[in-house]
């Protein structure tokens, strides 16, 4: 009994230093990356580093949005993720629903390649459509081709949440006469708002996230967030304070809907195992 | 209840291929969708690769000329050996990473929530963000790594700087970033395990790892091919990261196929050279996705 002790105890320390030496890189980085973001210049280029900001300083944030036109570049992200989102559920939804009513395998596998295929391929052909068109410069481009990330994305966590629901329900409706659309929109879609919350919140963060349509396609005044703040490293070598500034204002909301969210974005990624671009 | 579940039987009992067919109606906006913008995309880039183009000037037929250039091109051919080799180390190496995470994950412990979270945040947050972090980290005099390196006895490391240490730096950045990928599908496979079988086993006195071994890993084996593939198939397809830490370099030693594709279409503007190098990608990573498919297919419509 005593070694059988020992060995649970063995067990729980070996968990515990497992558990740490696996979270502590992400926690390290995204310690160092707010150390880096709130210390002045002269800190930032210590040797040795210097770890904790004294006194933490907020100039780096102001630096950032005073001399780059962050509040433009943000309002571009924010209007490209939600239309690409919301466009993505208006034709998202319905689309996962039929496919997984039909048991349309085939279907299913072309929203499938469309997910594994390289954003960048999709880049040349319509980099030309858009220059024939005469778009490039404005936003219509980037959402359109966001579009791309955020359908598969829907398609992909719907399909698998309406195959998850009972089907009994609907087809009670329809035996009372309900049409396919009122049995759909009335039964089928109340029931699979969870999957609908998990199909948001990932078609918004891989969204957000994606860099290359915006690299290709942008101009200066259309950049989003990510394609600008590639351009702040580009410009300014080696302030790393502001840098580190631009970097957590573009990835932190991202952050934060994982910290609020987390349970959701869990289940919709080990349904899918989605990622963008 | 009982005349529900009467008539939910004669409605599947008259279930054909009309039935079906009612369905698809709801396919079609987003049919448009993916015909205008993924469908159109893959037949033009065909029609792109069998032709000299550039932005500007004539447009010749050239055949499968860009394809022959290939095999000729050592930069196309390295680039394959490079995105291999890169490709191997990131599916590798989360994969055993992610395994042992979502053993560990699968347990209860204090604060268990709160260290799935912040394992999660790496592949949820901004690529481009965390890899200017990174690069910041690399810096060889300033940067912090080696810094920690030094003062723990070891030599400092060139990280991104030297041709020998480029791409195993990437390969750690990208095992960083996607390894809680492979945990959560793992960890969802865990989940769903029965119970009896490691009740069985604690009675025996078998150990953790004689659990691992013999029960977890057998049974959550679907789940780490899923892993896997998906690892796999977003290895190839890595961009964000190396664009932004090295853009290729030093020189085009961590140039990987991704990222000749780019330089091709959007630095050199050779466009049906870049059509015939997406077509070549594609073919590969649809191959890959084929043995994804097979596998999900034969759990989800059985």
């Amino acid at each position: 009994m005593k070694r059988h002790r020992a060995r649970r105890l063995a067990g729980r320390v070996g968990l515990y230093a497992s558990v740490i030496l696996l979270v502590s890189p992400a926690l390290l980085f995204f310690l160092w990356m707010l150390s880096l973001s709130l210390k002045n210049e002269l800190d930032n280029t210590a040797y040795p580093p210097v770890f904790i900001p004294h006194p933490p300083t907020l100039a780096n944030f102001v630096d950032v949005f005073a001399k780059n036109d962050f509040l433009t570049y943000t309002i571009n992200s924010v209007i490209v993720s939600f239309s690409a989102t919301g466009l993505a559920l208006l034709f998202g939804v319905p689309a996962g629903y039929g496919i997984a009513k039909a048991k349309a395998s085939k279907a299913a596998a072309l929203i499938l390649i469309a997910r594994v295929t390289p954003g960048l391929s999709y880049l040349i052909p319509l980099f030309l459509l858009f220059q024939w068109l005469g778009m490039i410069g404005t936003l219509t481009p980037l959402v359109i081709t966001h579009l791309v990330i955020t359908v598969p994305i829907v398609v992909w966590v719907m399909i698998g949440f309406f195959e998850g629901l009972p089907g009994e329900l609907e087809e009670a409706a329809l035996v009372d006469g309900a049409t396919i659309w009122q049995a759909f929109v009335h039964v089928a879609m109340p029931l699979a708002r969870p999957g609908i919350m998990v199909a948001m919140i990932l078609s918004f963060i891989f969204s957000w996230n994606n860099f290359i349509f915006g690299v290709v396609l942008a101009g200066r005044t259309t950049r989003t967030l990510p394609v600008a703040v590639y351009n702040v490293l580009t410009f300014e070598q080696i302030s790393w304070g502001p840098l580190a500034a631009a970097a957590l204002v573009v990835t932190a909301p991202v952050l934060l809907l994982t910290l609020l969210m987390q349970k959701e974005i869990v289940a919709g990624l080990t349904a899918g195992g989605v990622k963008g671009g | 209840m009982s005349s529900t579940t009467a008539t939910s039987l004669t409605a599947r009992a008259t279930r054909g291929p009309a039935y079906a067919r009612r369905y698809w109606a709801f396919a079609v906006p987003a049919a448009a969708i993916v015909l205008l913008v993924i469908l159109f995309p893959w037949v033009f880039t065909i029609f792109m690769s069998l032709h000299d183009w550039k932005v500007t000037g004539d447009i010749p037929f050239v055949g499968i000329a860009n394809y022959a250039k290939m095999l000729r091109d050592e930069r196309f051919l390295w680039a394959i050996v490079r995105t291999i080799w890169f490709t191997a180390g990131t599916t590798i190496a989360p994969m055993v990473l992610g395994v042992w995470a979502a053993v560990c994950f699968a347990s209860e412990f204090k604060l268990r929530g709160l260290a799935r979270t912040l394992f999660v945040l790496p592949m949820m947050a901004t690529p481009v963000a965390i890899a200017l972090v990174w690069t910041m980290m690399f810096h060889p005099q300033l940067g912090v790594l080696n810094y920690l390196l030094t003062s723990v006895g070891l030599p400092p490391s060139s990280w991104v700087y030297s041709s020998s240490t480029v791409i195993p730096t990437l390969i750690m950045v990208e095992t960083w970033q996607w390894t809680p990928l492979v945990m959560l599908i793992v960890l969802g496979g865990i989940a769903s395990l029965p119970q009896e079988p490691y009740e069985a086993a604690i009675l025996d006195g078998a150990s953790v790892w004689q659990m691992f071994r013999h029960i977890t890993l057998p049974l959550v084996w679907p789940f780490i091919m899923v892993a896997a593939v998906i690892r796999m198939i977003d290895a190839l397809k890595t961009f964000d990261t190396i664009y932004v830490i090295t853009l290729g370099g030093p020189g085009t030693s961590s140039e990987t196929i991704n990222i000749l594709l780019y330089q091709t279409a959007f630095a050199y503007y050779d466009l049906g050279y870049g059509s015939a190098i997406v077509v070549v990608f594609f073919l590969l990573i649809l191959l890959i996705s084929l043995v994804l498919l097979r596998v999900r297919q034969r759990e989800a419509w059985r």
